[in-house]
C-alpha cells in the first residue's frame, strides 16, 4: 500500500475479514433487537458502554474507524465500498451498537460538515477512539416535530454564551459525554432566522440530566434542564443565527441513519433478526400451519422486504440527484406504519400470551408491552404526520399548510396561553 | 422506474412509450372493448420490431436483452403497458418465447415466429383450483404413451388462446412437470370464452381432452421441467408487477393533477391537508412498488437465492397497495371516477386484472410464510 492512493479494496476486505475473526466475539443478531433493552440495571449498562467505547478503541487502534472520515482528522480516508467491506465482514459480530446512532450520524457529519478546523482536531479523533459519545440536543418539551421553534435560549456574553432552557428525547444522555445544541439567539427575526448551534459537554456546571420512565420501563430517553450554562463562543458551530442552515443538514443525516457510510452497522442484521421472528412466533404459538397465521407472517415479511428495497431505492435516488433530498420522508412514512403494523401483526400471532404470559413463554412473551409502544415508530424522529407534510408539500409541491409563525418575529408567534413567559428574555 | 436505465434501456422504453400513445389513446382501446381478439394483428407484428418479445430470449435463439439484464429490460416494456393500459399478449408471447429459448434446440419455426410476431403463443399454466396459480396445483396431466404424450386436463385463465397457434401446456408426469408445445389446432383441443374485468387483455378457458402430440413437442424434460416452470412463474409475476406499476404511475400523476386543477368551496382540492396525507401514502405506496418490482427483476436476473421471496412480495405488495391506490385515486375523483367516459378505469382494470391472474395478494402472503419455514427447517 502505497500512502498516495487508498487501500485496495481487495487487500483491504481480506485483512478486515482476518482481523474480526480474530478479535471479534460473534453473537447471536437477536440481541441487537433494540440495544436498549429494559432489563439492564445501571451499573449493567454502564458496564455494557464501557466494553463498547473499549471495542471502538479497538477498532481505531486496528485502523477501522472513521473509514470515511479524512486522515487528518483521525480517520482512513477511505471510499463507502471500505465501509460496506467492514460492514459485511463484521455480520454475526459484536460491534459498537450504541454508538453508532446519533454520534457518528448525525454529530460526526454535522461537525465534519460545519465544524471548525479546530473543533474537529479536537473532536473528530476521540469521537473515533470512542472517548466521545454525542448527542443530539434537538427536540423541546414544548416543539415536538416544530423543531425550528426551539425556545432554548443562548444570550452571548463577551466570547461566550449563556444557555437556558430545556431539551428531550435524548437517548441516553446519561451516559453521553458530548451535545450539539440547537438554541435560539435572536427573538426578533422570524423563526429560522435566530437559531445558533453550540457543542457543549453533558457535564458541566447547570447541566441537569432526568432520566424519562416510558411506559415499558426503558429509562433510555432523557430530559435535559439547562440553567445558565456557559458556553465559549469558540463552540459555536456555524455561523451566529444561521443554526437552521446547520439543522437542516443536521436532520438530513439523522434521517439518512445506517445509510451513511460513517456508520458501522453490519449489513443485514435487521434482516437475520426478522427473517427468523415471525415464522418462529407462529410456531411457538402452535399455528405453523395456521393459514391465517401464515398470512400474517407473510404480511410481515412482506413489509420488512419491502422496506429494505425501498430505502435502498431512496438511498440511491438522492445520491444520484434522481430523488429530491426530502424523499427521505417517504422511507420515515413507510417504516412508521409498518412498524405499528408488524408489531400488531406480533402481538396476534403471540395469542392470548401476547397479552399474559410468564418467563417460560419464550418468543410470545412480552409482545403485549410491544404493542403498547407501537406508535413510539410513527412518533419519534419526527411524526409521520410531518412526513406527510413534507412528502406533499416538498416532494409533490402541493400547498403549504397555513402557519402562525411565518415571517414573523418569533417573539410574536402565537403560544399556548398555559406556556410560561419566563426565560424568555 | 429504474433509477439508474442503460442507454439502451431508456431507448427501449421511450420508443414503445411514444408507439403506445400513438396507436392505442384511450379512444382505440375503447375500440377494441368491441374487439373479440383485443388487439390488431398487425399492429403487434410493428410492436415486435420494436423488441417487445425478443428480450427474454438468448441471442443463440434470435433474441436478445438490451442491457444483460433481460427480465429487467422486459420490466421496461411492462411498465409502458400499464402506463397505457395497453392491450396485446405481452406476457403469453414473452413466457412461451422464454421457455423455448431456454430449452435448446427447441422448436426454432415457432420461436422465430413469435419474435416477429407472427405467431402468438399462450402459456396454460393456472387450474380452477385453490392452488391453481402454483405448480403444486398442477392436475393436469402429460403422460408418455409410445412416442407420444397425452394431454389430458383444463386450464384457465388462458390469456389469448383463440388467438394462439401455439399452447404451452404445464402438467404432471408422475411426481415430476413437463411443458408440452401444443398446436392450438390439435384435436382435442377446446376453448371457451371467459369475460374479464380489463378492456382488452382476453382469456379462454381451455380443456385438453386426450391431445396428442409427438413427444418432440416437449419443451425441456418430460418430468423434470419444474426448475423452468418456476423461473417462468417469477418472470411472469415480475412483469405483472411492474405493468401493474405503471398503471399506478399513470393514475396517480393524473390524479395529482386534478387535485390543483379541481376547485371546491373556493380551494383546489391539493389544499386541504386530509388529501394532502393520502397522497403522501399513495406516494409511499408507488414508490415501494417500484422498488420492489425493480429489485425482483434483478434479483431473477441475477439468481438470487431471496429471488422468490423478493417475487411474491412484488406480487403481495403491489397487488394490494397497487389496487388501493387506483381506488383512492378514484375516490378523489369523485363520481366522474366511475364513468366509462374517464380513462380512470382503463389503469384500475389493469392492476385489479393483475392482482389475480398468477395468485392474489393473499396467496403470495401465503407463499412467504411457506418460504419462510422452508428456510427454518419446519
Amino acid at each position: 500500500m502505497t500512502s498516495a492512493g487508498p487501500e485496495d479494496l481487495a487487500a483491504f476486505t481480506a485483512r478486515v475479514e482476518a482481523w474480526v475473526e480474530a478479535n471479534l466475539r460473534p453473537v447471536d443478531p437477536a440481541l441487537y433487537e433494540g440495544a436498549f433493552r429494559t432489563d439492564l440495571s445501571e451499573e449493567e449498562e454502564l458496564a455494557a458502554v464501557g466494553a463498547e467505547r473499549a471495542l471502538q478503541r479497538r477498532l481505531y487502534d486496528a485502523g477501522l474507524a472513521g473509514l470515511c472520515v479524512p486522515r487528518a482528522y483521525g480517520g482512513q480516508g477511505l471510499t463507502p465500498e471500505h465501509q460496506q467491506a467492514l460492514n459485511r465482514a463484521i455480520e454475526g459480530h459484536e460491534f459498537p451498537v450504541r454508538l453508532q446512532a446519533p454520534t457518528f450520524t448525525p454529530c460526526l457529519a454535522v461537525l465534519l460538515e460545519f465544524g471548525t478546523e479546530e473543533q474537529k482536531r479536537a473532536h473528530v479523533p476521540a469521537i473515533l477512539r470512542g472517548e466521545e459519545l454525542w448527542m443530539q440536543l434537538l427536540s423541546e418539551p414544548g416543539g415536538g416535530s416544530d423543531v425550528a421553534g426551539a425556545l432554548t435560549t443562548a444570550v452571548r456574553d463577551g466570547d461566550q454564551w449563556v444557555l437556558n432552557g430545556s431539551k428531550i428525547w435524548t437517548t441516553g444522555a446519561w451516559w453521553s459525554d458530548w451535545g450539539l445544541c440547537l438554541a435560539r439567539t435572536n427573538w426578533d427575526v422570524p423563526k429560522h432566522r435566530g437559531l445558533t448551534v453550540f457543542m457543549l459537554p453533558l457535564r458541566r456546571a447547570g447541566v441537569d440530566i432526568h432520566r424519562i420512565e416510558m411506559l415499558n420501563g426503558s429509562r433510555e430517553f432523557c430530559q435535559e434542564f439547562f440553567t445558565d450554562v456557559v458556553v465559549p463562543d469558540t463552540d459555536r458551530v456555524g455561523d451566529v443565527d444561521e443554526g437552521w442552515t446547520v439543522g437542516v443538514r443536521w436532520m438530513f443525516y439523522e434521517r439518512l441513519l445506517y445509510e451513511t457510510p460513517l456508520v458501522t452497522f453490519p449489513s443485514g442484521l435487521s434482516r437475520t433478526f426478522i427473517r427468523s421472528s415471525y415464522a418462529e412466533l407462529a410456531r411457538a404459538a402452535g399455528r405453523g400451519h395456521d393459514p391465517a397465521a401464515q398470512e400474517l407472517v407473510g404480511e410481515a415479511r412482506m413489509l420488512d422486504v419491502a422496506f429494505e428495497v425501498l430505502q435502498e431505492r431512496i438511498a440511491l435516488g438522492v445520491r444520484t440527484g434522481r430523488i429530491s433530498d426530502q424523499a427521505a420522508a417517504v422511507a420515515r412514512l413507510f417504516k412508521g406504519v409498518t412498524a405499528g403494523r408488524t408489531r400488531t401483526i406480533a402481538f396476534e400471532l403471540a395469542g392470548m400470551t401476547g397479552g399474559v404470559w410468564t418467563a417460560d413463554d419464550g418468543p410470545l412473551a412480552e409482545r403485549g408491552v410491544e404493542y403498547l409502544m407501537r406508535q413510539a415508530g410513527s412518533i419519534g424522529g419526527g411524526t409521520t404526520e410531518m412526513a406527510r407534510n413534507v412528502i406533499s408539500e416538498r416532494v409533490l409541491g402541493m400547498p403549504r399548510e397555513r402557519a402562525g409563525d411565518r415571517d414573523i418575529p418569533f417573539r410574536e408567534v402565537p403560544r399556548a396561553p398555559s406556556s410560561p413567559p419566563s426565560g424568555l428574555p | 422506474m429504474l433509477l439508474k436505465p442503460t442507454a439502451d434501456q431508456q431507448s427501449l422504453r421511450e420508443t414503445t412509450a411514444r408507439f403506445l400513445a400513438a396507436t392505442v389513446p384511450p379512444g382505440r382501446l375503447r375500440e377494441l372493448h368491441r374487439d373479440d381478439a383485443g388487439f390488431d394483428r398487425a399492429w403487434w407484428e410493428r410492436g415486435a420490431e420494436l423488441g417487445w418479445t425478443s428480450l427474454l430470449v438468448p441471442e443463440a435463439g434470435g433474441g436478445g436483452s438490451v442491457s444483460g439484464r433481460p427480465v429487467v429490460d422486459a420490466t421496461r416494456l411492462a411498465h409502458e403497458f400499464g402506463f397505457h393500459a395497453a392491450p396485446g399478449p405481452l406476457l403469453p408471447c414473452n413466457l412461451v418465447a422464454a421457455a423455448l429459448g431456454a430449452a435448446r434446440p427447441s422448436h426454432p419455426e415457432v420461436l422465430k415466429g413469435l419474435l416477429s410476431g407472427s405467431v402468438v403463443g399462450s402459456w396454460c399454466l393456472t387450474e380452477a383450483r385453490p392452488d391453481g396459480a402454483r405448480p403444486e396445483g398442477i392436475a393436469t396431466t402429460v403422460t408418455l404413451e409410445g412416442g407420444e404424450l397425452v394431454v389430458e386436463g383444463s386450464k384457465r385463465p388462458v390469456e389469448s388462446a383463440a388467438q394462439a397457434q401455439w399452447l404451452l401446456v404445464t402438467g404432471r408426469t408422475g411426481s415430476g412437470l413437463t411443458q408440452v408445445l401444443v398446436p392450438a389446432a390439435t384435436p382435442g383441443v377446446r376453448l371457451e370464452p371467459m369475460t374479464s374485468v380489463d378492456l382488452t387483455r382476453r382469456f379462454w378457458a381451455a380443456r385438453f381432452e386426450g391431445v396428442r402430440v409427438p413427444v418432440e413437442m416437449a419443451v425441456g424434460p418430460v418430468g423434470g421441467a419444474a426448475p423452468q416452470v418456476e423461473r417462468q412463474l417469477r418472470c411472469g409475476l415480475v412483469l405483472l408487477a411492474a405493468e401493474s406499476v405503471g398503471a399506478m404511475q399513470r393514475a396517480f400523476e393524473t390524479t395529482l393533477q386534478w387535485s390543483f386543477d379541481r376547485y371546491t368551496f373556493g380551494r383546489p382540492l391539493a389544499s386541504y391537508q386530509e388529501l394532502k396525507h393520502r397522497f403522501a401514502d399513495m406516494k409511499t405506496w408507488l414508490e415501494t412498488g417500484h422498488a420492489l418490482a425493480d429489485a425482483a427483476a434483478a434479483a431473477l436476473d441475477e439468481d438470487d437465492p431471496g429471488a422468490a421471496e423478493l417475487v411474491s412480495a412484488a406480487a403481495a405488495f403491489i397487488g394490494e397497495y397497487g389496487a388501493e391506490l387506483v381506488q383512492d385515486c378514484v375516490q378523489i375523483h369523485g363520481g366522474i371516477g366511475l364513468t366509462y367516459e374517464h380513462d380512470l378505469h382503463l389503469l384500475l382494470r389493469r392492476v385489479t386484472l393483475n392482482r389475480t391472474v398468477l395468485g392474489t395478494p393473499a396467496q403470495h402472503r401465503r407463499r412467504i410464510a411457506a418460504l419462510l419455514a422452508e428456510e427454518g427447517g419446519s
